[in-house]
């Protein structure tokens, strides 16, 4: 979903490990000339870039207002990038697509150096689409229908949203989530910057609940913000086309066996 | 009756936590902004309130019913009465925690920390973990004296986390004093020449707990700590509001500091790195070497 800006050719799979400790290359023939690769080609490299949310800084008003928005995107999402650009720039993991890289850096629960960015990066672009300006009431048909089955109604659902976030203690998201092996969708909330791909977990909606997300318009009061969330900003356009697209990997529907 | 008790039992500053909501009693703020005082017979316009009415839950409200049926049931006549009915946790002594009083005013410190911030961060972030941390223990007590071990344990988390916020944000309010009372006067006597034998010099100490604080994720406390066994400073960060005493039984906290992004954002916004090299200009040295003298004494 999320490619390096510039064209990178493929990068061919390196295996997860130090530089310095991988094997040396195969010994060349002495005397053998060695052809030296172009300075300037080998020099391309391709990092990754501050996408831009899909509407106006000023179109969530008010319920999260232009200046939130322009700090929260344009310097912590920002610093994110810079800081996992950084250390691409120097780290083995270079050339994954974000989403793998998520998913190494998190290297079983051990996160490594590049995790925290790679993951706030994604999690910040998932959840500026997880939004729209005029957003909020209610799901319809098929997504309606998953949300009612799995959480009983769209009230229950709502509730249990507003429970995870607020019962959620320091910094994190809360997210709604299909689970591969349950094939149902579930709340769950992460700590940090911890993103449930790691988990193997279908990502439907995030909603960031670092108090940088809504000190300026709410401040301390979380309970306002995640209830106008789910008011008036969460994009049920966003959802529908993702559960589309989970409905690839993940068989949500009832096995039709059909009659001889 | 029980439902009566119930609400006689709930600890006063809970009544005047709420009492904000209600229309025609706002609290009003006395010319010293760092104390409020609950005036229940004082009406005016709204528009004259402070903007954050929130009062400070004042251990000093005078209750006298409550205070008479605590009396009384102290005495246990209550509990006979009822039956045999077991009295709540409040009118059993339950130890309940109340919000410390600042000791300087919120606009104090400026312009190292903002008075807005210093005013939201006492009455309401820790207000907040003060009511959470009283209701925990209220319902820990119910759990315990019903058996319920499940119960006890679900409850540790909130225990942790709203009795690890009182606890740091009364040490950090300890921590911080105005320029003109000497804030940010470097330390002198035993802390000064521990320091300097620990990490170099002040100034490395101060690079080293910014240079921390800066690297944690998320939200936290960096500590200037003591261990009171190998008597050595070290510098120690915790997440969320987990408190020192979860790194080590050892280790006492000289010195706190607030990293979570509440203690800062309204005023750095994301550069948490300017709100770490200001704070030490606030910085109560005085309080940590009195602490220091009196754990290695």
């Amino acid at each position: 979903m999320l490619l390096p800006v510039r064209g990178l050719p493929a990068a061919p799979h390196r295996p997860l490990t130090h530089p310095h400790s991988s094997p040396a290359p195969p010994p060349s023939l002495l005397g053998a000339r060695r052809r030296r690769p172009s300075r300037r080609l080998s020099k391309v490299v391709s990092y990754y870039g501050l996408t831009t949310p899909p509407y106006k800084t000023d179109a969530l008003e008010p319920y999260m207002s232009r200046r939130a928005v322009e700090l929260h995107w344009g310097k912590h999402q920002q610093e994110y990038v810079d800081g996992l650009n950084r250390q691409l720039a120097i780290s083995p993991l270079y050339g994954h697509t974000l989403e793998d890289l998520i998913k190494e850096a998190y290297n079983n629960g051990n996160p490594l150096p590049e995790y925290n960015d790679a993951a706030e990066v994604w999690n910040h672009h998932f959840f500026w689409e997880s939004m729209q300006p005029e957003g909020g009431g209610s799901p319809e048909a098929g997504v309606l229908q998953q949300i009612e089955k799995d959480f009983g109604s769209f009230f229950n659902f709502r509730e249990e949203f507003m429970r995870s976030a607020l019962s959620l203690l320091g910094s994190g998201w809360v997210w709604l989530v299909l689970k591969r092996s349950e094939r149902k969708l579930e709340v769950v909330h992460t700590r940090n910057a911890i993103n449930p791909l790691a988990f193997g977990d279908i990502p439907i909606i995030s909603l960031d609940l670092w108090e940088h997300a809504y000190y300026l318009d709410y401040k301390d009061d979380r309970r306002t913000y995640v209830s106008n969330f789910l008011d008036h900003l969460v994009s049920w356009h966003t959802v529908t086309l993702r559960m589309m697209r989970a409905e690839a990997f993940v068989n949500l529907g009832e096995p039709t066996i059909p009659v001889a | 009756v029980f439902l009566f008790l119930r609400q006689v039992s709930v600890p006063s500053h809970f009544r005047s936590f709420y009492s904000w909501a209600v229309p025609g009693r706002p609290p009003a703020q006395s010319a010293r902004s760092g104390s409020i005082i609950y005036q229940p017979h004082r009406t005016s316009p709204r528009h004259l309130d402070p903007p954050f009415p929130f009062p400070k839950p004042s251990p000093h409200t005078p209750n006298t019913l409550s205070m008479a049926l605590r009396t009384l049931a102290a005495k246990k006549t209550l509990g006979l009465a009822l039956g045999g009915a077991r009295p709540p946790a409040a009118a059993r002594g339950v130890a309940t925690f109340t919000l410390p009083d600042l000791p300087y005013d919120y606009g104090a410190l400026e312009p190292a920390v903002s008075g807005e911030i210093m005013r939201l961060h006492h009455q309401k972030h820790h207000a907040t973990y003060v009511a959470n941390y009283n209701k925990a223990l209220e319902q820990l007590d119910a759990a315990v004296s019903k058996g319920d071990a499940s119960a006890v344990v679900h409850l540790q988390s909130a225990i942790k986390f709203n009795g690890g916020g009182h606890v740091n944000h009364s040490i950090f309010w300890k921590n911080l004093k105005p320029i003109s009372e000497g804030g940010g006067e470097a330390p002198h006597g035993k802390l000064g020449w521990a320091i300097d034998e620990d990490f170099g010099s002040i100034e490395k100490l101060i690079k080293k707990m910014n240079a921390e604080g800066a690297a944690l994720q998320g939200s936290g406390w960096v500590w200037l700590a003591l261990d009171k066994e190998a008597k050595r400073l070290s510098v120690e960060t915790t997440p969320n509001q987990d408190p020192l005493v979860t790194k080590g039984s050892n280790l006492h906290p000289l010195l706190g500091i607030d990293v979570w992004e509440h203690a800062y954002y309204l005023q750095y916004k994301n550069v948490r790195p300017d709100y770490l090299t200001n704070i030490w200009k606030v910085v109560n040295w005085k309080y940590a070497g009195e602490e220091y003298e009196k754990v290695l004494a």
